[in-house]
């Protein structure tokens, strides 16, 4: 094949091109996201909460999440007059030994609470989404990991089902998926944040106990919040870098 | 070259090592994922892929698209922050899977080994086909117990009532317009509700 430097000039660029589009890969995801703008966690507004269950119910729909499994689920807390008169030790201490009820993950409420006496409060739980997470650590092969935007996913492609992951999980928001056999969790409606839309237990809870934040984004109303509320990340001790903010948590939950 | 005399054996040796080498370097293009390592020690097509899962939750804007009436009426009651799926439901509603091909005996023994992914149900979009496909109207007597049955973890200040009580099992839309769910509101039809701006 004879070129000519005409002919050579026009090929040169359009290769270019071409293999930069090759290289590009597959971009599936919406075209719009840069994932590098983005810091994703959740507020939770304890005090907002009226564990009704429709976080649940709608995470379960969205997700196609089995049933008896939750990635996320409502508990429900109660801390009794006589624990908090006689805190001698850590069988009484109303910090240290409240009464935790999470019939069916919450999802269809829960039942009418005997005992009047002391506080209640409902406390939605999920995936954490850890900056510094644990589960992500122990994966032998990989198939778990802190995207760029802070979310903690699982390749369910890639996924063994070893479980080291559930295990390894301070709060307990991994299950083995009992038909895929492989690691189920949060996605933080991946699917949804990257089109721009709020997660499905975000979108139907009807008193805004929920609410995603992006912490990397400067006109997001989280950062008015965090000036003026005191909020806490469950389990700080560990060190996970947890990024479910918790607004008026009780120092009991765990 | 009196040095290598008698090195032929160490040659031989650094030769399969190479070629070992080589090997492996070949395996593991076809075996490591091409993505692999792109963003960290994972499969960065994997972002891609989560990311493809079919949204059920439309969001309350593509409602208010045509529902601009009830946008309307909602965002001057108590009501105005419940979106409306958190009472009508998701509005892509999975269609029954039906028709599957019976699996033959080849496939069962496959499916022992690797159990076969759950089949994505497909979706029923009442917004793309409003006349055909209508949202199940929720029944008032369980939807409003769902928020409104009194207990003592709820908050203070939120509106509740021990449901058998308070309306005797009469559905609460006798009384309550759910959508902005004021007692004159209720009373009256939508338009007078719309003038009187609703109820606080």
């Amino acid at each position: 094949m004879n070129l000519n430097r005409r002919q050579m000039l026009i090929l040169l660029p359009a290769a270019a091109i071409a293999w930069k589009a090759v290289l590009a890969g597959t971009p599936e995801e919406a075209p719009n996201y840069t994932m590098s703008d983005h810091w994703w966690g959740m507020l939770i507004d304890i005090p907002k909460c009226i564990g009704c269950g429709n976080c649940v119910r709608a995470c379960q729909t969205e997700n196609n999440v089995p049933d008896g499994y939750f990635r996320t689920w409502v508990e429900r807390y109660h801390v009794s007059d006589w624990e908090m008169k006689n805190p001698q030790d850590i069988m009484t201490n109303p910090l240290t030994d409240p009464q935790v009820i999470s019939p069916d993950g919450g999802k269809e409420g829960f039942p009418v609470d005997t005992d009047a006496s002391g506080k209640y409060f409902f406390v939605p739980k999920m995936c954490n989404h850890c900056a510094d997470s644990p589960c992500t650590q122990v994966c032998p092969v990989g198939a778990t990991f802190v995207a760029p935007d802070g979310v903690v996913l699982v390749d369910q492609k890639y996924c063994l089902g070893c479980a080291y992951c559930v295990q390894a999980c301070p709060y307990g928001c991994r299950y083995i998926h009992p038909e895929k056999r492989v690691a189920d969790k949060c996605t933080l409606c991946y699917h949804r944040i990257t089109k721009g839309l709020t997660t499905a237990c975000c979108e139907a809870c009807p008193t805004g106990a929920r609410q995603l934040v992006d912490l990397k984004n400067p006109k997001d109303p989280i950062h008015e919040f965090l000036k003026t509320h005191s909020v806490q990340v469950l389990k700080p001790q560990m060190a996970t870098g947890a990024k479910v903010l918790y607004n008026g948590l009780d120092g009991s939950v765990r | 070259m009196s040095v290598f005399k008698d090195a032929g054996h160490l040659f031989r040796f650094a030769g399969l090592f190479v070629l070992a080498f080589l090997i492996f370097l070949v395996v593991r293009h076809y075996v490591v994922p091409k993505s692999f390592g792109q963003y960290g020690h994972y499969r960065a097509a994997a972002l891609g892929e989560i990311a493809a899962h079919p949204a059920k939750f439309a969001g309350h804007e593509t409602c208010e698209g045509c529902h601009s009436d009830v946008a309307d009426k909602k965002s001057k009651g108590k009501h105005a922050h419940v979106n409306c799926e958190a009472c009508h439901g998701a509005l892509f509603q999975p269609l029954p899977v039906t028709g599957q091909p019976k699996p033959n005996l080849y496939e069962r023994f496959v499916a022992l080994i690797v159990p076969p992914a759950p089949p994505d149900p497909l979706l029923l979009r009442h917004a793309e086909d409003p006349t055909s496909v209508k949202p199940v109207l929720p029944d008032t007597t369980v939807l409003c117990a769902r928020c409104h049955t009194a207990s003592t973890a709820k908050p203070k200040g939120f509106p509740q009532v021990v449901p058998a009580d308070h309306s005797n099992g009469m559905p609460c839309d006798t009384c309550h317009q759910p959508h902005s769910p004021g007692m004159d509101a209720a009373a009256a039809p939508d338009a007078t509700a719309k003038a009187a701006g609703g109820v606080k």
